[in-house]
């Protein structure tokens, strides 16, 4: 075969070879290893090294080498002119010219290499920006470097820039995606502090129902997680429950820690609650859905006699009826002005006589399941320890669940409306 | 064929002091290495002439040929002979093109690469 002819088909082959061993992504010490191969063994040269661009620093840094006693990861200060320079000769860099680059190249550094050593200094560049530079030693052949070399190492050595730059990017994509989930972790968790203080601020305000919505949330974290929902729906509902009862900030403090049962003039002040929270909720961006309806529709029933809007069975959003269960739970366990709390079977019993009328007998279902794995030892203990301050011998109500499961034990309910 | 690689993809045996290396059918990165890592091991334990054959293999590719310039760098280095045997026309051309033939001497078969080695003997 014609000499020429030759060389360019082993130029084509290693130019073919090189797309493959850039587009390894994995490793990129093997990707450079490998691609500075091709590029030695398509001219056969004997030794040399690639260099990286580091602009912060104003260094090249050698990532790989062959035949060479410079260290593998040796540093080398290049001037920004200098960067410069090379940047704007990369695709007009003549023979001579890459032959006295890498002569200066030497000088700059004689303490690491050997006179001779380095014959041509080829600019990396990609979209005018230096990359690094590859450094040639001799070829096999001892033949001075021809242009046709040239030209052939100058395509090979563009193929090894958008290598390098291509994991510089990749890097670059990476560092960023991890730096915004930084961020959004931190953003996530100042939301959260941000409704616990809310849940603490509504709390306190009624003085007979402290650390009631953090029990909401709890209990509808609880509920939640046993209907299957997932990670993300299970922390909003949770913080739903927190919030259920923000709009009693508006409500006049009078009314809500009134010690006697609520008139009717009262009980419409406090009713306002849910739809007053739906309006403080709703202008924020919150990381989880529906939390303002879940407010508003706490107070929802099943046979639509509940407020505000008076809707049923389906048109109330899951997770409120999640939250309805879980507040109406806490209401009748924990002390209140007007009355003491209710023994946990008398709690039951009212679950058992509302289910389907004001709750969802699927949530009643979930939180009895959840309820009996804790008794049982098969789930954490969450229930139990927020119940056991003020409950003994909780184990007591086990035939009351099984009897609720017989009775109501559905399907599984999902967090969206429409699934 | 008394087989003395540590690699078992790699087949060599010894003849006298020089050790003879097989190459596979495509010498490429994986099997280029290790031709170059027997290589070594082959001059490291004394060997003073390697003799590759080349009976099957193909073709070369740019790895191959930088792989081959290593090695035969590490068998200047060690003042050893270095024989390329039963390389084909094609192959024996690109040597030619690449200038390895400087360094390398090419024989026919492992025969003549043999009786290269025991000239260059004192």
């Amino acid at each position: 075969m014609e000499t020429n002819n030759q060389r360019l088909l082993h130029t084509f082959a290693a130019l073919a070879d090189l797309g493959q061993e850039i587009a390894n992504t994995s490793d990129f010490a093997e990707m450079l290893r490998s691609s500075f191969h091709l590029l030695l063994g398509s001219v056969a040269i004997r030794r040399g090294a690639v260099a990286q661009y580091d602009r912060q620093r104003d260094t090249l840094r050698i990532v790989t080498s062959r035949g060479l006693e410079a260290a593998p990861d040796a540093n080398f200060a290049i001037t920004r002119d200098h960067a410069r320079e090379l940047t704007s000769s990369d695709s007009s860099l003549s023979l001579q010219e890459a032959a006295a680059e890498a002569a200066r190249f030497m000088e700059d550094h004689p303490a690491l290499f050997t006179s001779g050593e380095i014959q041509l200094l080829l600019p990396l560049v990609v979209h005018e920006r230096l990359i690094g530079v590859v450094l040639l030693g001799e070829k096999a052949s001892g033949e001075a470097y021809s242009e046709e070399d040239l030209e052939t190492l100058r395509a090979l050595a563009r193929h090894v820039a958008v290598g390098i730059n291509s994991h510089h990017l990749l890097g670059e994509v990476k560092r960023k995606a991890e730096e915004n989930q930084r961020l959004y972790e931190g953003l996530r968790k100042i939301y959260k502090e941000t409704v616990h203080a809310f849940a603490a601020a509504i709390d306190i305000k009624d003085r007979y129902t402290q650390g009631h919505s953090v029990r909401v949330g709890k209990y509808s974290e609880v509920i939640a997680r046993e209907l299957g929902w997932s990670d993300d729906e299970v922390e909003g509902i949770t913080i739903a429950g927190y919030l259920h009862d923000i709009g009693k900030l508006i409500v006049d403090l009078s009314v809500i820690n009134s010690p006697e049962r609520f008139s009717a003039k009262d009980s419409k002040e406090m009713s306002r609650h849910p739809s007053a929270g739906y309006e403080i909720l709703a202008p924020i961006s919150h990381p989880y859905a529906d939390i303002p309806l879940m407010a508003r529709y706490h107070h929802e029933r099943m046979d639509g006699n509940g407020y505000p809007d008076g809707l049923k069975g389906d048109q109330i959003p899951p997770g409120a009826k999640i939250v309805t269960l879980a507040d109406s739970f806490d209401a009748m366990t924990t002390d209140r002005p007007y009355r003491k709390k209710l023994p946990l079977a008398d709690v039951l019993e009212d679950f058992r006589a509302n289910t389907g009328t004001q709750f969802d007998p699927q949530v009643v279902c979930a939180f009895c399941r959840a309820f009996l794995g804790e008794i049982q030892g098969r789930k954490e203990r969450r229930l139990l320890n927020l119940l056991n301050r003020n409950y003994d011998n909780v184990e007591s109500v086990t035939p009351l669940l099984n009897r609720l499961l017989a009775e109501f034990d559905g399907g599984v309910m999902t967090a969206s409306v429409n699934n | 064929m008394a087989d003395l690689s540590q690699d078992a993809s790699v087949q060599a045996r010894c003849v006298g002091d020089a050790a003879i290396i097989y190459a596979s059918d495509y010498l490429n990165k994986l099997s280029g290495e290790r031709i170059e890592r027997e290589c070594k091991r082959q001059l490291e334990s004394g060997r003073r002439a390697l003799i590759i054959n080349f009976r099957d293999t193909e073709l070369v590719n740019s790895i191959g040929v930088s792989i081959l310039v290593g090695v035969i760098d590490a068998a200047e280095q060690s003042t050893a002979r270095l024989i390329f045997s039963d390389v084909n026309n094609h192959t024996a051309e690109l040597f030619q093109m690449l200038g390895l033939t400087r360094h390398v001497s090419l024989a026919s078969n492992e025969d003549e690469a043999l009786s290269l080695v025991s000239e260059a003997q004192p």
